[in-house]
């Protein structure tokens, strides 16, 4: 399932909710992204994640769906918000979950690298010189790309 | 056509979105991005480096090279900084 929106969310209610609802898995993988305090020249005051809303869930969807097609996954969730956040906010939740627990591991990280350089979204932070839009990291696309010269 | 901007681009533009009616010789999205960028000095400067554009047609990533058509849904903006 993917979910996109403002509102924050709690980790272990949508990991029981997961649970809950199936049956047969070993285990479950979960990442949490959060907005940093500091950056490398400052301390961070807010963040504002702006996207394209109709295309985030389509492609957030399609790549859900090409990880249960690599990984044999029980469940997954993905939920990203948007808006205004402030240091230590919670700003994305990957969950997996299968019956070993490589494939939970394997596929959380895929999908994580994947939503760094692939999903529609843009971070502008402000500082106390001002507002400024986040660079894209190189480093991110190498991550990503690594999952597409693997064999699945 | 309708295209949006997202992040910088709808920032450096002062425009979410708008509609425009294409040119029978603009075909693909590299002649768009060049016929865009000509029409003032704010469009000149967004399109200006060709590497920090990142472009949908219909909610999906393309390249230069992809034809478009007048009622495709366009979206121009700089590499995603999402997770």
């Amino acid at each position: 399932m993917i979910r996109v929106q403002a509102e924050d969310f709690d980790i272990g209610n949508e990991i029981s909710i997961i649970t809950n609802q199936n049956q047969n898995i070993g285990g479950i993988c979960s990442f949490t992204g959060l907005v940093r305090e500091f950056n490398p020249n400052s301390k961070i005051q807010a963040m504002t994640l702006e996207h394209y809303p109709g295309m985030t869930e389509k492609q957030l969807s399609k790549i859900e769906n090409e990880a249960h097609e690599r990984w044999d996954l029980s469940d997954s969730l993905i939920i990203h918000r948007f808006g205004c956040l402030k240091p230590k906010d919670r700003i994305v939740l990957v969950i997996t979950a299968s019956a070993h627990r490589k494939a939970a591991f394997e596929s959380c990280q895929f999908l994580m690298d994947w939503l760094k350089t692939k999903a529609p979204f843009w971070k502008m932070e402000e500082t106390a010189t001002g507002s400024h839009w986040v660079a894209a990291k190189s480093s991110d696309d190498l991550e990503v790309e690594k999952w597409s010269a693997k064999n699945k | 056509m309708r295209i949006l901007y997202f992040a910088n681009f709808r920032e450096k533009m002062d425009l979410s979105e708008e509609t425009v009616i294409l040119p029978p010789n603009v075909y693909n999205v590299r002649l768009l991005v060049e016929w865009l960028s000509k029409r003032n000095d704010a469009s000149l400067a967004v399109f200006a480096d060709h590497e920090l554009i990142r472009v949908a047609v219909n909610q999906e990533i393309v390249e230069f090279d992809t034809e478009i058509k007048a009622d495709d849904e366009i979206a121009f903006f700089p590499p995603m900084t999402g997770g």
